[in-house]
């Protein structure tokens, strides 16, 4: 790691709960979600047609589900889709309130500096590009999960009441396909967390401090 | 904190401690079905979705979508929990029973319930495993039952039974008031089949499959919440869509 004499305060304790516990609330989610998929594993009306999908037919290892059979996974994500969208709202309240939204928000002026950051990442430029708090490729993944949390909810609720919601559940496509998406979203987040955990490491190693107890010293203290 | 951005060792050590217990309590959640301490915190919370989906997302008056007869999916899962097809011994003798808190209790034949006002419609099926079927059913409005049998002020439920080894359903009133819930005898435009919950069976597009009792024998009206096959299970008990 980089020698950084001066920390600086980076994040705000509601953003590190909501960070932690929007981890745990959505493996919780993810894992009696995948319960719930093999009751019926795959996507399209009875009779078909289906729509293509590598997981039909899938169930997933006993350890990756929660909730022991059909009615203990619904009740988790029945009960943990609350705190989810709590956790979802509180962290997005904070992010307007407090003005921390510009330095997560990607748009249009950020394209130039999200290409050099990715020909970094590709080898293709040798020094890293100077960044504020968080560089446009980061701007952009997490401006993208946001985006996805929002849809994942969404999904969710047109798969939940689709005769009284039915607006939302056309909206998305009918249920089937409404279901196709909530199921797809998952693995997003899934290559998502990977991905950042990944980076957290080979990038920015100091940035877990950060996120664990506020204060981070290490190669990218400015702020924006 | 002892300096300024330095944790001190006891919080670096809580931090671990954290991380190392969140990590051993989501190992040994996973495959879990919550146990003997959460799963009755789960079945209470559940309690509260039932409120909040017969309170807030259910409208007496919404209609579902209805599709054209030309839509119907090809096939529709049977489903009893019989081992074998529960069938009437002597159908001619059959009567579904109207009773409990009602001014007027009626013993039905199915000549009976085919000159009340009929229903027909062609709706999706949604069923808690997630796949969904499109047919046409056809029946009287539970409306038109409760027109006949004037419910005392104090009835909020009914209780549905079926001579299907059992199988029963309690739903709110507000439910079965909802003009596409009916007593369905018939569906694809024949008489219903044994299959399907012959002579007679609840249909609603408002709900889960689950909460359509098939082989219907009677509905009794009352005033505490009636349990059900699966929702004395674990299963949602309003079960609403």
């Amino acid at each position: 790691m980089t020698d950084n004499p001066s920390p600086v305060r980076r994040h705000h304790w509601i953003v590190r709960l909501t960070h932690w516990a929007t981890a745990v609330v959505l493996a919780g989610m993810i894992a009696s979600g995948l319960q719930i998929y093999q009751a019926y594993a795959r996507f399209g009306g009875r009779g078909g047609p289906y729509l293509p999908s590598p997981f039909d037919g899938t169930h997933f290892p006993h350890f990756a589900r929660l909730g022991g059979w059909l009615a203990g996974a619904l009740n988790w994500h029945f009960a943990l889709m609350w705190p989810l969208v709590a956790l979802g709202l509180v962290y997005v309240a904070y992010l307007v309130k407090s003005g921390e939204w510009r330095a997560l928000l990607f748009r249009a002026r950020d394209v130039p500096g999200a290409i050099q950051m990715a020909k970094y990442y590709l080898r293709l430029r040798a020094d890293h590009p100077p960044q504020g708090k968080h560089n446009p490729l980061q701007k952009l993944a997490y401006t993208t999960v946001i985006v996805l949390g929002v849809l994942a909810v969404l999904t969710g609720l047109a798969i939940y009441k689709p005769t009284q919601l039915s607006w939302l559940t056309t909206l998305l496509g009918g249920f089937q396909a409404a279901r196709y998406w909530h199921f797809w979203i998952v693995w997003i987040f899934v290559g998502f967390t990977i991905t950042h955990v990944i980076l957290v490491f080979a990038v920015d190693p100091a940035s877990l401090r950060a996120m664990l107890t506020g204060w981070y010293r290490g190669r990218f203290p400015s702020h924006d | 904190m002892t300096e300024r951005g330095r944790p001190s060792l006891d919080r670096r050590a809580l931090v671990k401690l954290g991380i190392a217990g969140g990590t051993a309590a989501f190992a040994a959640a996973c495959g879990w079905d919550g146990g003997n301490l959460v799963r009755p915190a789960l079945l209470d919370w559940s309690r509260v979705n039932d409120w909040v989906g017969e309170k807030i997302f259910f409208s007496p008056t919404r209609l579902a979508r209805t599709y054209d007869p030309a839509e119907r999916s090809a096939s529709l899962p049977s489903y009893f929990i019989s081992a074998m097809t529960p069938m009437l011994e002597d159908p001619p003798s059959w009567r579904l029973r109207v009773d409990g808190l009602v001014a007027q209790p009626l013993d039905l034949s199915l000549d009976d319930l085919m000159r009340l006002p009929r229903v027909s419609y062609t709706v999706k099926h949604h069923c808690v495993e997630g796949w969904s079927a499109i047919a046409s059913w056809h029946g009287v409005p539970v409306s038109a039952i409760v027109e006949r049998c004037r419910p005392l002020r104090s009835a909020r439920y009914i209780g549905f039974a079926s001579f299907d080894a059992g199988y029963t359903n309690g739903w709110d009133l507000a439910s079965a008031m909802h003009p596409q819930t009916i007593l369905a005898y018939g569906m694809n435009d024949n008489p219903l089949s044994p299959a399907h919950g012959a002579p007679l069976r609840l249909y609603s597009p408002t709900k889960l499959g689950y909460k359509l009792t098939k082989y219907l024998v009677s509905m009794t009206f009352t005033d505490r919440r009636p349990g059900g096959y699966w929702e004395d299970q674990g299963y949602p008990w309003f079960g609403g869509i």
